[in-house]
Order: C-alpha cells, then sequence, then structure tokens
C-alpha cells in the first residue's frame, strides 16, 4: 500500500500535509507520533471516513478512492477503533456476523468460520461468550476477529494497547505476528516507543500533520524515535526527592460501596478467560456486586499516592465516593483531621479538594461558556469568583488571565468557548484553576490523558510543584510510567479493592501489570530488602 | 478580543432576524397560495398599530407575555421545560382573584396579598412536577402538560356556583365575583377613551432585571446555568442537582402565577369563564425566539402582541386574521431552525480563529476539537 502527498484541511488548520507512506505487504507498520499530530484523520482518510483534499492512495499498485468506509472494506481494509463497538448483550458469534449476514449467515457456517479464523490466528476466541462477560484484552481479539472474518488483507489498529495491561499487551503482539506470518499488512498506531520498537517491522514518524522520517526498529532507539516525534526529548514523569509528611491528610477507612440497581456497563473488565470463572462473577452481579470493597487508605501531606488498575476496578467509585457524588453504603473519610462523610460536595470542595476528573468535558468544563465562567466553575462561592452571593466577573476575569498566563493555556483569549480548546489546553485550565485555590488534597484522574508531550510535562510539574507545599495528592491514571514516576506510595485496585501496594522505587510496569489483573496481591517486592514503609501496611488492607 | 465580541452580538442577532424574515417569507407564501394580497395584512396591521388605543392594549398584553415568558425562560436555562405554565397561570389566577374577592385591606396590603397568593399558587403547581421528577424521576414535560389538563377541570369545577363561583345575574358567565377597589393596580391613563396601561407592566419589567441579575450576577444564577450546560459537570462542582430542579420549577411557577395580574388587577378584577388563555403556550415560543435574554424576551413578546392586537381589524378588510396565527406557529419552526443553523456556525467560526492564531503561533490541533 502506498499513500502519496495526503493533505486534509480543516477550518483553520491543516490537519494532515503532504503525507507520504509506503507499507509493505505481509509487515506490521508502526504509525507513530504525539497526540494531535495527525495519526487519527490519515486513518481517517485511509478508512474512508473522511476524503482527502489532495493526494492518492494505492493499493497493490492500483489507485483507490474511497468514500465510505465500505469501499474501504471492500478493498479488504479493516480498522480496530480505540474504542471497541461491540453490543454487550449479544454473544460473540452475534456480535461478528452482525452487519455482515450475507458473508456466511448466521449460523453453523458462520461458527465454523470463526472457529476458523481463531484457530489460524490463535486468538482463542469463544463463539457463544456473551461479549459483556470478556475483559478488554478478549474483547480486543472479537473486534480483531470481526475485521478479519470481513476479508481485511491490511489491518488498522488504532492505539490498541492503551486499554491493555503489559501481559496482554504481549499477548496481542503475538497475534499481530501470527497474522503477518499469515501474509496480512498490519499498520499499527501508537505513541508507546517501546511497545513499536517490539513488534514493527517498519515505523514512520508523524510531526505536527506531516511525515517527519521513517526508522528501522532494529537500530533504532526508543530516544532517537522520541526526538523525531516531538523534535525534542520526551519528558519524564520522575519525582525525586522525597517531600512525604508524617502528618495524615486524608484517611478513608472500609469505604464500601454496593451496585445499585442497573447502572449499565459491567465493571469485570479483566475477568478471567475462563468459563467457570465468568459464572462466578455473574452471580455476584445479581447479589448487588461491591464496587468498593472495604477500602481504607491514607494520603499524607506532600505525599502522591497512585492508583493503579484496569479501568472499571472501582477507581472512577472512589472518586466519587471521595467527591461526595456518590454516598458509600459503609465507611468514613476525614480531610485533615476533620470528618466529610457527610458533607456535600461544595462543602468539600470548598473544604480543600481540588478535582481534575477523569472525564474533562463531562465533569470539568462547561464546554459551551466561555473561558472565565469555567474559572468560576466548581469554585462559584470563593474568592476571587463572588462575594456575598454576588459574582465579581470582573475578579473572575482577572485571574483567568491569570491563569492563562502561568500555565501557559494556548487561546486568543478569555472569551472564547472551552469547546474551541485543544483537550491539553482545556487541561491546562482545568489544573491552573484547582491549583489556584490551595486545595489541601487533589484527585487527579487521568491527569495528562489526551494531552500533548509538552502540556504533560506542564502538568506534571505543576503537580510536584503543589505535592512540595504540602499537597496529599490521589493520582489515578491508566499510564503505568506516569504512575510509577509520580507516586509515592502505590496501590492496585482489583474489583473495588485493594489487593496490593508497592513501592515505585524498585516496582516494574510487569509486576504491577500482574497485580492490576488480579494475579498478585500483597506487597509487591520490586528489588531486594527494601525497608518497609510502615505507614501503609497498618492500615490493614493490604493483606 | 474586541472583534469576538462584535461577532458575538453579530450572530447572537443573526438567529431572531432570520428566524423572523423567512417566517414573514412563508406567511406571504400561504397568502399567495390561497389568493389573496399578500401585501395588504400587513399594511393594515402596521397602520393599525399607528392608533393610540391599540398601541395600549399591545403594551399591555407585552406585559403579560413578558411575564409569561421569564417564567419558561428560567426553565429553560436549566434544560427545564415548563409547559405548564399556562395551567400554572390560570389557576394562580383563579386562586389569587377568589382570595382577593374574599378580603378588604388596606390598598397596597390587598394588592400585595392577591399578588403573593398568585405566586405560591402557581409555584405550587410548578412544584409539583419538580417534586414528581426529584422523587420519582417523571420528565417535567409530561407531568407539566398533564398538569394543565388538571388545571383546567379544577377551575372548571371550583368555579362553580356550589363551590367558589357566583353567577352574575342575567348572565351565562361564571366569576369568582369581583375584588374590592382597594384591590385594584393603578394604570396610567393614557386620556380620550385610549384606555389605561396597567401598573403590572412596570412590574413586569422590573422583573425583567431581577431576572438578568439573579441569573448573570449572582452564584445561585451561575449554578442554575451551569445545570443547564452540563449538568454533569455542575453536580462535580456541587450543585445540588435536585434542590436546583426543584427551586427553578418553583420559581418558574412563581413567575407564571404573576402573568396573570396585569390582567386580574388591572382589567377584569375577577376570574370568569372569558379569563384569557393560551398566554402559557404563547409564552413558551417568545422565550425561544428572545432566547431566554431578558431584552430579547422583551422584543419577542412586543412582536406577539402586536401580531396579536394590530390583527383584529383584518376580518373587517376581508382577510382572516387568523394569518397571525400562522405566522407565530412558523415563527416556531423558523427559529429552532435558524438558532441551529447560527449555533454550528458560530461554532466553526470560532473554531477557525482559535485555530488560526494558534497556528500563527506555531502550535497544532487535533481534528477531533477542530471538526467537532
Amino acid at each position: 500500500m502506498e499513500l502519496h502527498g495526503i493533505t486534509k484541511r480543516f477550518p483553520g488548520v491543516v490537519a494532515n500535509k503532504d503525507i507520504a507512506i509506503t507499507v509493505r505487504k505481509g509487515t506490521v507498520h508502526a504509525l507513530i507520533g504525539e497526540n494531535g499530530a495527525g495519526k487519527s484523520t490519515l486513518m481517517k482518510i485511509l478508512y474512508g471516513m473522511q476524503k482527502p483534499d489532495e493526494g492518492t492512495i494505492a493499493i497493490d499498485g492500483e489507485q483507490v478512492s474511497f468514500s465510505s468506509p465500505g469501499d474501504a472494506i471492500a478493498r479488504g481494509i479493516g480498522m480496530v477503533h480505540q474504542h471497541f463497538m461491540l453490543a454487550d448483550n449479544l454473544t460473540v458469534l452475534e456480535n461478528v456476523v452482525l452487519g455482515g449476514e450475507k458473508l456466511y449467515g448466521i449460523g453453523a457456517k458462520a461458527r465454523k468460520k470463526i472457529k476458523e479464523i481463531s484457530d489460524a490466528y490463535g486468538l482463542g476466541v469463544r463463539p457463544d461468550a456473551l461479549v459483556e462477560d470478556l475483559g478488554v484484552a478478549d474483547r480486543q481479539r472479537v473486534e480483531i476477529l470481526k475485521v478479519l472474518y470481513r476479508g481485511a488483507q491490511i489491518l488498522i489498529l488504532d492505539e490498541p494497547t492503551a486499554v491493555l495491561v503489559p501481559q496482554e499487551v504481549d499477548a496481542l503482539f503475538d497475534n499481530l505476528r501470527e497474522l503477518k506470518a499469515e501474509g496480512l499488512t498490519v499498520i499499527f498506531i501508537s505513541h508507546k516507543l517501546g511497545e513499536v520498537l517490539k513488534v514493527a517491522d517498519d515505523i514512520t514518524v508523524i510531526r505536527r500533520g506531516t511525515t517527519v522520517g521513517t526508522a528501522d526498529p532494529k537500530t533504532a532507539t526508543t530516544k532517537q524515535l522520541a526526538e523525531l516525534m516531538v523534535g525534542s526529548e520526551l519528558p519524564s514523569p520522575e519525582t525525586r526527592e522525597s517531600t512525604v509528611t508524617d502528618v495524615a491528610m486524608l484517611e478513608v477507612k472500609g469505604l464500601t460501596l454496593l451496585e445499585s440497581g442497573f447502572t449499565g456497563a459491567p465493571l469485570t473488565t479483566a475477568a478471567p478467560a475462563d468459563p467457570s470463572a465468568t459464572a462466578v462473577v455473574r452471580e455476584e452481579v445479581a447479589a448487588g456486586r461491591k464496587l468498593l470493597d472495604d477500602v481504607s487508605l491514607t494520603i499524607h501531606k506532600g505525599e502522591i499516592l497512585g492508583i493503579a488498575g484496569v479501568e472499571g476496578n472501582g477507581q472512577t467509585e472512589l472518586i466519587e465516593a471521595l467527591m461526595g457524588l456518590r454516598a458509600p453504603d459503609s465507611g468514613g473519610i476525614s480531610l485533615d483531621g476533620q470528618d466529610i462523610s457527610a458533607l456535600p460536595v461544595r462543602k468539600r470542595r470548598e473544604g480543600g479538594i481540588g478535582y481534575i476528573p477523569e472525564d474533562r468535558h463531562r465533569h470539568g468544563l462547561l464546554l459551551e461558556a466561555p473561558l472565565w465562567e469555567n474559572r468560576i466553575l466548581g469554585h462559584v462561592t470563593e474568592a476571587p469568583n463572588s462575594k456575598r452571593g454576588i459574582l465579581d466577573p470582573k475578579a473572575a476575569r482577572k485571574d483567568t488571565e491569570r491563569i492563562v498566563r502561568e500555565y501557559d493555556v494556548r487561546t486568543p483569549g478569555i472569551d472564547v468557548t472551552a469547546a474551541s480548546l485543544s483537550g491539553g489546553n482545556q487541561q491546562k485550565l482545568i489544573v491552573g484553576r484547582e491549583m489556584s485555590h490551595n486545595p489541601k488534597f487533589l484527585i487527579a484522574a487521568h491527569p495528562t490523558r489526551g494531552v500533548d508531550v509538552g502540556a504533560q510535562a506542564q502538568i506534571w510539574d505543576a503537580i510536584r510543584e503543589a505535592r512540595r507545599e504540602g499537597l496529599a495528592v490521589l493520582l489515578i491514571s491508566a499510564d503505568l510510567d506516569e504512575l510509577i514516576g509520580l507516586s509515592d506510595t502505590l496501590r492496585v485496585m482489583y474489583r473495588g479493592k485493594l489487593v496490593a501496594d508497592a513501592d515505585p522505587a524498585t516496582i516494574t510496569p510487569e509486576q504491577l501489570g500482574s497485580a492490576m489483573t488480579g494475579a498478585a496481591t500483597g506487597r509487591l517486592e520490586g528489588g531486594d530488602e527494601r525497608p518497609e514503609q510502615s505507614e501503609q501496611s497498618e492500615d490493614g488492607d493490604a493483606r | 478580543m474586541m472583534k469576538i465580541d462584535k461577532d458575538k452580538l453579530l450572530i447572537g442577532a443573526a438567529g431572531p432576524v432570520l428566524a423572523l424574515v423567512s417566517s414573514f417569507v412563508l406567511t406571504m407564501l400561504v397568502l399567495l397560495a390561497t389568493g389573496l394580497d399578500p401585501i395588504e395584512p400587513i399594511q393594515l396591521m402596521i397602520e393599525n398599530a399607528g392608533y393610540a388605543d391599540i398601541q395600549v392594549l399591545i403594551i399591555n398584553q407585552t406585559g403579560i407575555y413578558y411575564l409569561a415568558a421569564l417564567a419558561v425562560a428560567i426553565g429553560f436555562r436549566m434544560n427545564l421545560f415548563n409547559i405548564g405554565v399556562d395551567g400554572q397561570y390560570r389557576l394562580a389566577a383563579m386562586i389569587s382573584a377568589v382570595v382577593g374577592a374574599s378580603v378588604e385591606l388596606p390598598g397596597p396590603l390587598h394588592i400585595l396579598l392577591i399578588v403573593v397568593v398568585a405566586a405560591l399558587t402557581g409555584a405550587f403547581w410548578a412544584g409539583i412536577a419538580g417534586i414528581l421528577k426529584t422523587t420519582r424521576g417523571v420528565s417535567e414535560v409530561v407531568s407539566t402538560i398533564m398538569l394543565n389538563a388538571i388545571a383546567t377541570s379544577l377551575i372548571a369545577w371550583l368555579i362553580l356556583p356550589k363551590n367558589l363561583g357566583v353567577q352574575p345575574e342575567g348572565s351565562n358567565d361564571l366569576t369568582t365575583g369581583e375584588i374590592a377597589e382597594s384591590g385594584w393596580f393603578p394604570g396610567i391613563d393614557m386620556g380620550q377613551g385610549n384606555g389605561e396601561i396597567y401598573g403590572f407592566t412596570f412590574v413586569a419589567l422590573a422583573l425583567g432585571v431581577v431576572y438578568w441579575f439573579a441569573l448573570n450576577r449572582t452564584r445561585f444564577g451561575f449554578d442554575l446555568r451551569a445545570t443547564g450546560e452540563s449538568e454533569s459537570a455542575a453536580q462535580a462542582s456541587g450543585v445540588d442537582a435536585k434542590r436546583m430542579i426543584l427551586t427553578s420549577m418553583l420559581i418558574s411557577g412563581g413567575l407564571a402565577g404573576l402573568s396573570g395580574m396585569p390582567t386580574l388587577l388591572g382589567d377584569t378584577h375577577t376570574y370568569s369563564l372569558s379569563f384569557p388563555v393560551g398566554v402559557g403556550f404563547t409564552a413558551i415560543t417568545i422565550a425561544l425566539l428572545g432566547r431566554n435574554n431578558p431584552v430579547g424576551i422583551l422584543f419577542a413578546a412586543l412582536l406577539f402582541a402586536f401580531l396579536d392586537k394590530a390583527s383584529s381589524s383584518l376580518d373587517v378588510e376581508g382577510y382572516p386574521k387568523e394569518i397571525t396565527q400562522i405566522m407565530q406557529g412558523i415563527i416556531v419552526i423558523a427559529v429552532v431552525v435558524s438558532y441551529e443553523l447560527v449555533r454550528r456556525y458560530g461554532t466553526r467560526r470560532q473554531q477557525q480563529k482559535v485555530g488560526e492564531e494558534l497556528a500563527a503561533g506555531g502550535a497544532i490541533k487535533t481534528d477531533k476539537e477542530v471538526s467537532a
């Protein structure tokens, strides 16, 4: 497959400019670049979701032009999206044949075909399992199978490893090698350099919407790739000197939250593959599953406590319980020696809890409102935003300008809506806002998700800075490097329980990964004979 | 920055203008299709509006619409659709008329009592929908529509002579009895038999100022607007969503209750079967057209009052005066369509601007933010 001179313009911005890539048949070709570099746009063009303004695409030497994903599928191109597109309440078989009923019917023939594909590439897919019982890695394999079932010769995988733990990533790479061995072509989009070097045969680097170079994975190092990718060295999340004090800021004791009614998506994303275990999980659901199970933790002044875990294992619920958005069934929370268990959200925020939400569009911003109103959000009762119930727009605007300046929010002014900023700049605004009220305790949920490298470094700096001044931080992240690099203490959350703890100085991402799938519990020993940190084992939940 | 502000103003005005122009054109097409002169009725209406007595009628009607539209708008600002303004308005007018007729107090106190009873009755009726929504999750659209129907039946029953009503001698009408003169709100007499402007019209305008201040300059208003823009973000910011729903429903109902006051205190001094109905429904259109903005609503209310009052003599000239209702109906549709068009255009334009300025500064944005 060859791409030549692909250019795509959006109003005001050139998303792709003169891109040229040649993908050899039967290889894994990695496409790397930081967030916002234009990778996803390029893939949408390849998959027929968007039309390029200029340039040509050729497959097997033949020029093609796609006007819809249907055209792309007909030419043997298949895409596995970052967010899975599966119907939870259907079986694997039903999901695979959905929309492709004409190929092999919906009965025995289809089942046979699925088995055939699954065996040929070692996917290990069970056609009759319900998708809602499958873990993330299994769902991904179903997505891959779905694409192969439709006869794809070229697979596009958009950030496939973002949702996987290291062990699952290795399994995925084994699958990819199988596919390659069978003569299929894989285009692999990522910004994780280590993974790319492990699996790719060729690497193309995209920066600011254009191809800036190619690399040979046999000789290239992550450092070289990083420099190509961002034009400079990658920032590291490393926190050097410890600022942990022995003054407890946040204490959580025995927090338990039961699932009430039907709340949609199952949280058993990391369910093991063997059917007997699956059955147990379902029983628990019926009995009012524990979303948080006796969670106890202490965060001290100047300490960053990181929580590792596959998404959906209770992290969201923990945050909501701490913020006061959900009332726990039992357990207590105290902040700075004061019991806040019964306080409403606003009182907790006034009491010094800062909040960088997991989903900034849903919980952190008013997208249609101007920046200065977003600066007021969440702190409407505090100075400088209001006095005695009356807003002070002048002071709020002035302070917004300060935040924009100090946190380097790239915007033409404070009257534009939050929606028109890029993700990184939105996040910087949120961080700036939360830090402006001198919080005692900060909840940082995925603080650098979807944020470009430059903004990432600034956000890390801001958190470190505040920690030095005695801030207690609860860090929840899917980025294990970020967790290990920033945290003073690490806990692992699995099915609503804190199952393990670790010292970030010695732990490896692999060890953390296995604890995240529930394979390891207790204290994870990274290296040898590190002094026990007594302060956290006395909580008694780490077993 | 000034430039963006100017743009904002232009884009803000573009929606209503587009809606009005297209509805005028469509109404003319309807007239043409029925074989009538499309220009003359409009000429006649403009001519009518030149008479002082019609002007007084228009101003009085504007005050009524203004109050009812504020009631709708406060709900709209937080994504609550109070379709029940009409029922709240009628029930409040009736109950307050009954209370007003049954007592006699010194002037200002009498008026105050009637006004307070009206506001409380409206708030109570809307509050039922609010409580149903916060406790049982019942959609306020459904419950307020049903409460309208219940209000109609309740009024019909209450106004029977065996209950609270009175049947004036030699009349088919039923009333709630005349309110004593101490409970009449003084108006401004325009002389020469032109009628008087209801005093309560000025209260309505003052409430418009209060509405603006409460919404834009108080914490409560910020919380309310935030809830309307994103309930999840507002909750995370510390707004108690349930309380907010109930509070704004009560305020909306209270304002709806007040919208019967200009007529009751300034004109009829009693609630009868011929008390004007449908005000609450027209108010929904007015709030939409006025973009929930107190100044915008004022102009929209004025326009609708003009359409109502200036069209009364069209029948005499051989034109059906219902054409103004057709026009009002078309405005509803045109408003929804044109506002969405303008909103999309505005968002695109702003993102383009941000993109340009940032591109000049060397930054690049992802496709998502630009195309979204």
